[in-house]
């Protein structure tokens, strides 16, 4: 479910400008006095190297016309079913277009933007790793949906059986689908409930605690201390030594 | 005269091995340590004391290095939380550190769907700090030519990596054949057409569209060989405005000048080959000579 109204929600009707294009949506919008740009998938998008690089050419025209001003924040919608499953794609390396996606927002980073995802509708493997899984927050709209792979075909092909999976996953977040498990584990930052109240003053409450953490990748820590991923942050501390 | 080695039939312990100087490699966080997977163990599925991946410090030529080695042989070289935490600590200490380069022997289907969310978000993660790492002026290469190839969320940290090093037995994609078979069809990808596979995902098709960036014979020394000659002189990653816009303009050409194209024959014949339809069976040696032919004739 992709409803164009979310935006009326997030920042106020008449204050933003956000096109959908198909799978894709952008544009400018107003978070009280702040200017921000919204990029991003739309109506559970299979990303393909069409819609990466149109996002990823997005995040570079708003990163050259801030060049020299306030750096926006940018807020990423992500709604994709995954990436795009085809031969043709493999063949000119989807993969690839994908890379180059992450490292405009790494570029985004560096620069000085404010990057925030809002999961709206579904986030599903490598469609949101490109980009939605890359921002300093990620924030888990109402009835948000994320995960790699439903438990039937988990079961096809790890060879175990559905019925223990599916008592498995009550009790472990690391398998299971579900944005509360994202949560649990660290990264998904927060989830919003639909009872909850004004979204303009939440969303600019998130862009904060973002400032406050850019640059930096803390969800191994927020996993831990979640007790959703246990191993993480220890393991690559020992590594990383010092 | 030393035997040759096939690096796709050497284990992640028999590659890091072949790459390094002789008794130069510390391993971090060893097998004696047992950090094995504790999720793999409540499936009660096969665990591995080094969670299937090899992780430490070397010289390759003499010149400082950090290597994972991914281990295709335990579940596929696939990546979960201990796995991907090993790779991520050690991009970490390759930016405090700063070696010569980090080297990513790759190996992998991607995520290990045992710990599928633990496994994506730690993607993400080893994808933050290998951008970090390039930042902070460290390369990293990959290199490919295990069973596994390089798929799924790995597929994408390979693209991030400043040079990419495979053979043609080795493979370089997002989505596997016999997942898009399965999702799709058989009419589409055709997991069983083993020359269909590799003439879409393997080596050579890579280093024609280049995204290898050196194509070697599967041999264990050649595949050292070409790593000390990318410690000598490497591409660096694009990392600012100008480079990520003509990075996005290459890739948007790319599927224009390939409007159709299904199979590495065509990309073959466009780009001029002389003999598209034995690309398969040339030496890595012929195949680069041949680009490199086309290259002074463009």
């Amino acid at each position: 479910m992709s409803d164009a109204r979310l935006f009326d929600a997030l920042f106020g009707a008449g204050n933003h400008e956000v096109v959908i294009d198909g799978h894709f949506v952008a544009g400018p919008a107003r978070l009280g006095g702040t200017p921000v740009a919204v990029i991003g998938s739309w109506d559970a998008a299979a990303v393909d190297g069409d819609l990466a690089l149109a996002i990823a050419g997005e995040i570079l025209r708003v990163v050259e016309a801030d060049t020299g001003t306030t750096a926006r924040p940018i807020v990423f919608i992500a709604d994709t079913q995954g990436q795009a499953l085809s031969r043709r794609e493999e063949l000119l390396g989807l993969n690839g277009c994908f890379a180059h996606v992450a490292r405009c927002v790494d570029l985004a980073r560096r620069a000085g933007h404010t990057t925030l995802t809002l999961i709206h509708g579904e986030a599903v493997s490598g469609g949101f790793l490109a980009f939605g899984m890359l921002a300093d927050r990620i924030i888990a709209l109402p009835d948000a949906q994320v995960r790699v792979m439903d438990l039937r075909a988990m079961s096809r092909v790890t060879k175990i059986e559905l019925e223990r999976l599916q008592t498995l996953a009550k009790a472990s977040p690391v398998f299971a689908p579900g944005a509360d498990n994202y949560w649990r584990m660290g990264a998904v930052s927060t989830l919003w409930d639909r009872a909850d109240g004004h979204w303009p003053a939440m969303l600019a409450a998130e862009l904060a605690e973002a400032r406050k953490v850019a640059g930096q990748d803390v969800r191994a820590r927020t996993g831990a201390e979640r007790g959703g991923r246990k191993l993480a942050a220890a393991v690559a501390a020992e590594v990383a030594g010092g | 005269m030393s035997r040759r080695i096939s690096y796709f039939e050497a284990s992640a312990r028999a590659r890091v091995a072949t790459l390094a100087d002789e008794r130069s490699f510390t391993e971090f966080c060893p097998p004696a340590q047992r950090r094995t997977s504790p999720h793999l163990a409540r499936l009660d599925a096969p665990v591995a004391f080094d969670d299937g991946v090899v992780v430490g410090s070397a010289t390759v030529a003499g010149r400082p290095v950090l290597i994972a080695a991914q281990e295709g042989k335990f579940n596929g070289g696939a990546v979960g939380e201990v796995h991907g935490a090993k790779i991520r600590g050690l991009l970490e200490r390759a930016a405090r550190e700063k070696p010569a380069a980090v080297l990513l022997l790759v190996d992998s289907g991607g995520v290990r769907l045992h710990e599928a969310n633990a496994g994506l978000i730690a993607i993400s993660e080893i994808m933050r700090a290998l951008m970090a790492a390039q930042a902070a002026g460290v390369p990293v290469f990959a290199l490919i030519g295990g069973s596994c190839g390089a798929f799924g969320g790995m597929g994408i940290v390979t693209r991030l990596c400043d040079e990419v090093i495979m053979s043609e037995e080795g493979r370089l994609g997002l989505s596997g054949p016999e997942v898009i078979e399965t999702v799709k069809g058989v009419g589409e990808f055709d997991s069983r057409d083993r020359s269909l596979v590799w003439r879409v995902t393997g080596g050579k098709l890579r280093r024609a569209l280049g995204e290898a960036t050196r194509l070697v014979d599967d041999d264990a020394a050649a595949f050292r060989a070409a790593a000390v000659a990318a410690l000598a002189n490497h591409r660096n990653a694009p990392g600012d405005l100008a480079s990520l816009k003509a990075a996005q303009a290459a890739l948007t050409e790319r599927r224009a000048a390939h409007p159709d194209t299904r199979d590495g024959l065509e990309v073959w014949r466009a780009i001029g080959l002389p003999q598209p339809e034995a690309v398969p069976m040339l030496a890595a040696d012929t195949f680069n000579q041949q680009l490199a032919q086309l290259a002074t004739e463009a």
